[in-house]
């Protein structure tokens, strides 16, 4: 895309361009740090995690606020327009993404003097890592632009909804099998929940950089109803 | 020395220098105004509106100069401001680029700056010799040579400076061109066009030439267009020559009653011409 | 896409233009053009100055019949007639496609006789019903209120958004069908602007409307259809939201965002 003829207004572009990523590969590393603290039950870890939030917090409203003004200023038209939107909605949206991380580290700190299920966690990690993917295709597909990377994003997040069902289940055999488990356990099931929804918010981002890309939203539901049989099977051998 | 005060000082030269030019023209004028209300203000007096022009030795005023060059004036004006008026118009509005136009301008320019004289003997050649006697109609006709140019001239400065988007807005309502220039583009130029007609009256009140070679003068009363008529620039003129004591009085008068017509006329144009300014 | 319109939803035409080229002399400005202009609606022309938006503008009440030299071929379809046909009345033309130009240009005379003028063009009216129809016109340019009180007064003592409203009650006096805005608003003040707008929101209603304009977010505001246009071409016509927010044509978004082209 060739520039503007105004040249501060390219600026103000990029500027928000820059902050996003910032606060994406700070999301990235409060997930990955909240998650080892869990697994690990590193209450250190899961402080700094905590601490970090306040770091995206403030990038957040930065760019929210450097969006609004370019809005007012530039009274951005057409991809411009869509480029001041999609840095208020995608900075929301990490913005959440890092306030699950934090529950999460707030979580371990809880539990780490709770009777401990080793086991429980291993479902956690794999949604961990669907959403960690997830979150890291998603931002890529913003910084490049990237249209089918994003679909791809939209599509996986079926995976990791189908994986929750089945972390839920694991979690509440083991709550089952032994009521001293509960409180480790209800802990975990947020967790999953956490994950899941930092999912459902990677999936949002996607659609923004469709609509950022394309001025059109995404056709269609997610694709959700895929995820049910899947569900089912993931259930099915689980017992 | 620096170039600032070098620059400075230079300006300093040139304003004196225009403030002495400006005041030795002003030096001069007043000395003709005074001399002529010292001179022509001793005649003044009623029996100079009342009285025909006397025969050298005895009492008389100018009213008969005064009503000719009324007369005279007012019929070269009738004559001349709608032609003036329309081949204006004519210039600004249809034929603006045209070749015929251009000729039209050139020729008036020249009309504009022709001497007087020349109007005269043209009417004269014309008219006076084929009648076989001086009249009062061929110096108005003479006189209307004169307002042509000056009415033309400044029907068509004053068109151009009407905005063609004015022009245009009548036109998008569906006015056809007759209406345009009538209704909107005169209304715009009024006072200018006044102004112009003014000063063409100005011009022709004290025109001496023209005059010599069509209406002549007469020493009596006379309404009469094919009669020779007297007038007001031709009895100075005459007057003034004459050894007469009692003449040279009624010439100085004379003078001074044209240059108030003038002085008024002009100023009334002036005020026009501002209070339009003022307005747009 | 150039040239073609994709309107999705079937519109009555009031105006269609086909295939309309323009010439200043020899210079060639405008190139086979084609566009409808949608009955009730405002169909804005935007485009980079010289672009040829006022020059189409223009065609559509032949303006350009005042300046000899200027030449328009192709056909402009007034409810189907073609009114580039040298046969027609172009005074009855105008009066059914009145135009408001860039300054406001009010006739020096009463605010009252600037409206009675358009209207006694056309009619022999008593003055009891000229009153009315003066009335009625002002009421529709929303300016009705502030000149009440003075209506015999000089139309130049207004102020300049007073001014192109009177203009715009002038062309509505008229009673046309379609009322072409030239850069309406470009000399008026955000105040002004914003009446003039929400007028001709307001006069959409009942008259096909198209408006020249340089400001993108006035076409934005104002106008339900947008014709792009550059160096003489129509780029790209289409619904005002589309152009503006995913333009097919990349010289279109370059122009909206303001890039180099």
């Amino acid at each position: 895309m060739s520039d503007h003829i105004v040249k501060s207004y390219d600026r103000d572009l990029e500027n928000m361009g820059r902050h996003i990523s910032e606060m994406g590969g700070l999301a990235e590393k409060m997930l990955a740090d909240s998650m080892e603290a869990l697994i690990g039950l590193d209450s250190t870890l899961a402080h700094r995690v905590i601490a970090a939030d306040q770091r995206l917090d403030a990038l957040h409203s930065e760019i929210e606020e450097s969006a609004v003004l370019t809005i007012a200023r530039r009274q951005p038209l057409a991809v411009d327009l869509r480029e001041c939107i999609a840095a208020i909605r995608i900075s929301g949206d990490i913005e959440r993404i890092g306030d699950l991380a934090k529950n999460i580290a707030k979580r371990t700190l809880k539990i780490v003097s709770e009777l401990q299920v080793s086991r429980a966690a291993v479902g956690l990690r794999s949604m961990h890592e669907i959403a960690a993917t997830q979150l890291k295709d998603s931002l890529d597909a913003y910084a490049l632009r990237d249209i089918d990377r994003a679909r791809m994003v939209w599509e996986t997040d079926a995976d990791l909804d189908a994986l929750e069902d089945s972390v839920f289940r694991d979690l509440l055999t083991f709550m089952m099998e032994d009521p001293r488990n509960i409180t480790f356990c209800t802990h975990l099931l947020f967790c999953s929940k956490n994950l899941e929804r930092i999912g459902d918010h990677t999936t949002n981002i996607a659609e923004t950089v469709v609509y950022l890309v394309t001025g059109e939203t995404f056709p269609g539901e997610r694709p959700k109803g895929r995820g049910v049989n899947y569900v089912e099977e993931a259930g099915e051998g689980a017992q | 020395m620096s170039l600032y005060e070098t620059r400075r000082k230079n300006n300093a030269i040139a304003t004196g220098l225009a403030w002495l030019a400006a005041g030795f023209g002003l030096l001069w004028l007043t000395l003709i105004l005074g001399t002529l209300v010292y001179e022509g203000g001793r005649g003044l007096s009623p029996t100079v509106f009342t009285q025909m022009t006397p025969p050298p030795g005895s009492t008389g005023g100018l009213a008969n100069a005064i009503a000719g060059s009324l007369l005279m004036s007012a019929i070269g004006v009738a004559i001349g401001t709608p032609l003036g008026m329309l081949a204006g118009t004519y210039l600004a509005e249809y034929g603006r680029h045209t070749k015929l136009a251009m000729i039209v301008r050139f020729i008036n320019d020249i009309l504009l700056s022709a001497p007087s004289i020349v109007i005269g003997l043209f009417v004269y050649e014309i008219l006076v010799h084929p009648m076989g006697h001086f009249s009062a109609i061929s110096g108005a006709v003479a006189l209307s040579l004169l307002v042509v140019p000056v009415v033309l001239r400044t029907t068509e400065d004053m068109l151009l400076l009407v905005p063609g988007s004015m022009r245009e807005a009548a036109s998008a309502l569906g006015a056809p061109r007759a209406m345009v220039i009538g209704k909107i583009a005169y209304r715009a130029a009024k006072a200018g066009l006044i102004t112009g007609v003014l000063l063409a009256v100005a011009r022709v009140s004290g025109e001496t030439a023209p005059l010599l070679f069509t209406a002549l003068n007469n020493q009596f009363w006379s309404s009469n267009l094919n009669a020779p008529m007297a007038s007001l620039p031709v009895v100075i003129f005459q007057f003034a020559l004459s050894p007469y004591k009692d003449w040279q009085q009624l010439a100085w008068t004379g003078a001074l009653l044209i240059t108030c017509a003038v002085l008024t006329l002009s100023i009334v144009a002036r005020t026009l011409g501002a209070g339009r300014r003022k307005s747009r | 896409m150039t040239n073609a319109f994709n309107v999705t939803k079937p519109h009555p035409v009031k105006v269609s233009v086909r295939g309309l080229n323009f010439y200043y002399g020899s210079s060639h400005a405008l190139k086979s053009v084609s566009l409808p202009l949608n009955e009730n609606k405002v169909t804005a022309f935007i485009g980079p100055s010289g672009c040829g938006k006022s020059t189409l503008l223009r065609v559509l009440n032949r303006m350009y019949d005042l300046y000899p030299g200027h030449r328009a071929e192709g056909e402009v379809l007034l409810d189907g007639e073609n009114i580039l046909d040298p046969a027609i009345d172009v005074n009855a033309l105008r009066a059914r496609v009145g135009m408001v130009f860039q300054k406001p240009t009010p006739f020096p005379m009463s605010i009252y006789d600037n409206i009675a003028f358009g209207i006694k063009l056309y009619e022999k009216l008593p003055v009891a019903e000229l009153d009315v129809r003066v009335e009625q016109a002002l009421r529709g340019a929303a300016l009705w209120d502030e000149v009440k009180d003075k209506l015999h007064t000089s139309g130049l003592g207004l102020s300049g958004g007073q001014q192109q409203r009177l203009c715009i009650a002038r062309s509505v006096a008229v009673q046309p069908e379609v009322i072409l805005f030239d850069e309406p608003c470009s000399a008026l003040d955000p105040i002004s602007t914003a009446k003039v707008e929400e007028l001709i929101e307001e006069l959409a209603e009942e008259y096909t409307i198209a408006i020249v304009t340089h400001n993108m977010q006035q076409a934005v505001r104002v106008s339900d259809y947008t014709a792009f246009m550059y160096l003489g071409e129509l780029i790209e016509f289409g619904q005002t939201d589309d152009i503006f927010n995913k333009p097919a044509e990349k010289r279109t978004l370059d122009y909206i965002t303001g890039r180099f082209g």
